[in-house]
Order: structure tokens, then C-alpha cells, then sequence
């Protein structure tokens, strides 16, 4: 199971700075192990935030996003004390989702 | 959908109820979203593919998508990338990274009320031009900027 991600949404002048941070290996199939096998591709390749049940950012990603991936987007609307949820989905079908509380 | 999972649970039995629950899985109603995922185009070995299979096969040079990249980046293994774009209309924001093994490494759907603007750390395995595409108004707009790697970061 992957650990969570550290999500921080700020409110400011109307609009929320969300800056995510996700816990994934992100193998892009084309590096080796010791013994000179590939190791197979692993990597999130969908990320969701929505905000009030209202998709605010949504992305599809390939191999190429760094380990361990970093994501900073911002909406307008959002307000103090409210929530926003993301989910990524990798290539394995594995899940996760994580709540933050704006600031 | 219940029926067939049913169906899968009685079936039973090792290695065939693994397989057969991994198809059951994909008939989730929540998988229904990974369809969105677009395979050819982030399997596209060039950078004419990827922008073939966005269908962004035609696109014109635009000043109106501002792009943050570093000059050098001594890691491939960490690029920090980010992308505006104040074109009226964005509906979605691409990065490709034209020789990596394959190119596109993200895109982004910005529904209204959401800032045209992204930023994320990227993978390149040598130095190359890195495109940020747009999608405005139905038509696409791309930037680009050369990114000196010093190390890559796809070997092994």
C-alpha cells in the first residue's frame, strides 16, 4: 500500500494554491535491475483533485513525471476550512486517495 | 456488473479466479475514468506520434504559453517544469520531452474556473527540447525550450 501524499491547499485572493506531493516509485519499464532484467513499468497515470464533487484538475501522466511526483495547481472559489480530495490511479490499477483542509 | 462478479466469485479456484477477478476489476464503475488515458499517445516514440495521437497534429507557435524550465539540469531525474498559458479558452496543458523514449510526459485538463497553469517535476533521459502544447478554443499552440541534462535520468 502506498503511503500517503502530503496535499497543502492555501486560500488566497479568491483562489486556492494546491501543491501535492505522491508517494510512487514511478518505474518507467526501460531501467534494469542487477541481473540485467527490465524492470517492469509501474507508474500512476491518472491524478484527480476535485473540490466540493467538482473536478478541479485532472491529469493523465506517461512515464516521463519524476519519482515520487510533485503537482502544483491552483482554483479559483475555494474557501477556508473546506475540502479537496485527490486520487491517483497507476498502471497496476492500484489506488489512492487523500483529503486536505484549505487554509 | 454484480452478476458477473458473482459468476467470478463462484468460479473459484488459484490462479484462475486471480485472473479472472483482475477482469472483474476492470468492470468497476470507477475504472470507467482510466479509459480517459490515452494510450497511443503516451506510447508514441516521437515527438510527431505524440502530437499525432492529441490530435494536435496541426499547431501554431504561440508567445501567449509561458514555460519554466532550467537552463541545465544536472539531474535528469528531477526537472521541474512548469506551464502557463494565457491563451483565452485553455482547456488543456501537454508536456512532451522530445527525446525521451517516449515523449509525452503529461497532460492536464483545466476545467473552467481552474488557472491555466501547472507545475511538476519530469524525467529526461538526455538533453533535449522540451514542448509545452495548449489547447485553446479547439486549436492547439505549443512553446518549446532546450533543457541541458547533465545526468540522465532513464538509465539504468
Amino acid at each position: 500500500m502506498a503511503d500517503p501524499m502530503r496535499i497543502r491547499a492555501v486560500a488566497k485572493d479568491g483562489a486556492v494554491s494546491v501543491k501535492i506531493l505522491m508517494s510512487h516509485t514511478m518505474e518507467t519499464g526501460q531501467r534494469k535491475d542487477d541481473a540485467g532484467k527490465l524492470i517492469p513499468a509501474h507508474y500512476i497515470q491518472q491524478v484527480s483533485a476535485t473540490w466540493q464533487g467538482k473536478v478541479v484538475l485532472s491529469a493523465n501522466w506517461g512515464t516521463a513525471i519524476a519519482k515520487n511526483p510533485f503537482l502544483e495547481f491552483s482554483f479559483k472559489g475555494g474557501q477556508k476550512g473546506e475540502k479537496i480530495q485527490v486520487t491517483w490511479t497507476d498502471n497496476k490499477g492500484d489506488k489512492r486517495t487523500d483529503e486536505a483542509t484549505i487554509n | 456488473m454484480n452478476q458477473t462478479r458473482r459468476q467470478v466469485l463462484k468460479a473459484g479456484g488459484g490462479a484462475s479466479l486471480y485472473a479472472l477477478l483482475a477482469v472483474a476489476g476492470m468492470l468497476r464503475p470507477e475504472a470507467a475514468f482510466a479509459a480517459d488515458w490515452n494510450q497511443k499517445a503516451f506510447e508514441a516514440k516521437n515527438l510527431k506520434d505524440a502530437f499525432d495521437a492529441l490530435g494536435a497534429g496541426s499547431r501554431a507557435d504561440s508567445i501567449g504559453i509561458l514555460m519554466t524550465a532550467p537552463e541545465i539540469a544536472e539531474n535528469g531525474a528531477v526537472v521541474p517544469i512548469g506551464a502557463l498559458s494565457k491563451l483565452p479558452g485553455t482547456e488543456s496543458i501537454a508536456i512532451l520531452i522530445a527525446k525521451n523514449p517516449t515523449a509525452l510526459a503529461a497532460n492536464f485538463d483545466i476545467p473552467a474556473g481552474t488557472e491555466p497553469a501547472v507545475s511538476t517535476r519530469v524525467k529526461m533521459a538526455e538533453t533535449s527540447d522540451v514542448y509545452v502544447l495548449v489547447k485553446a478554443q479547439g486549436k492547439y499552440y505549443v512553446t518549446k525550450k532546450e533543457v541541458k541534462v547533465t545526468i540522465g535520468g532513464c538509465g539504468g
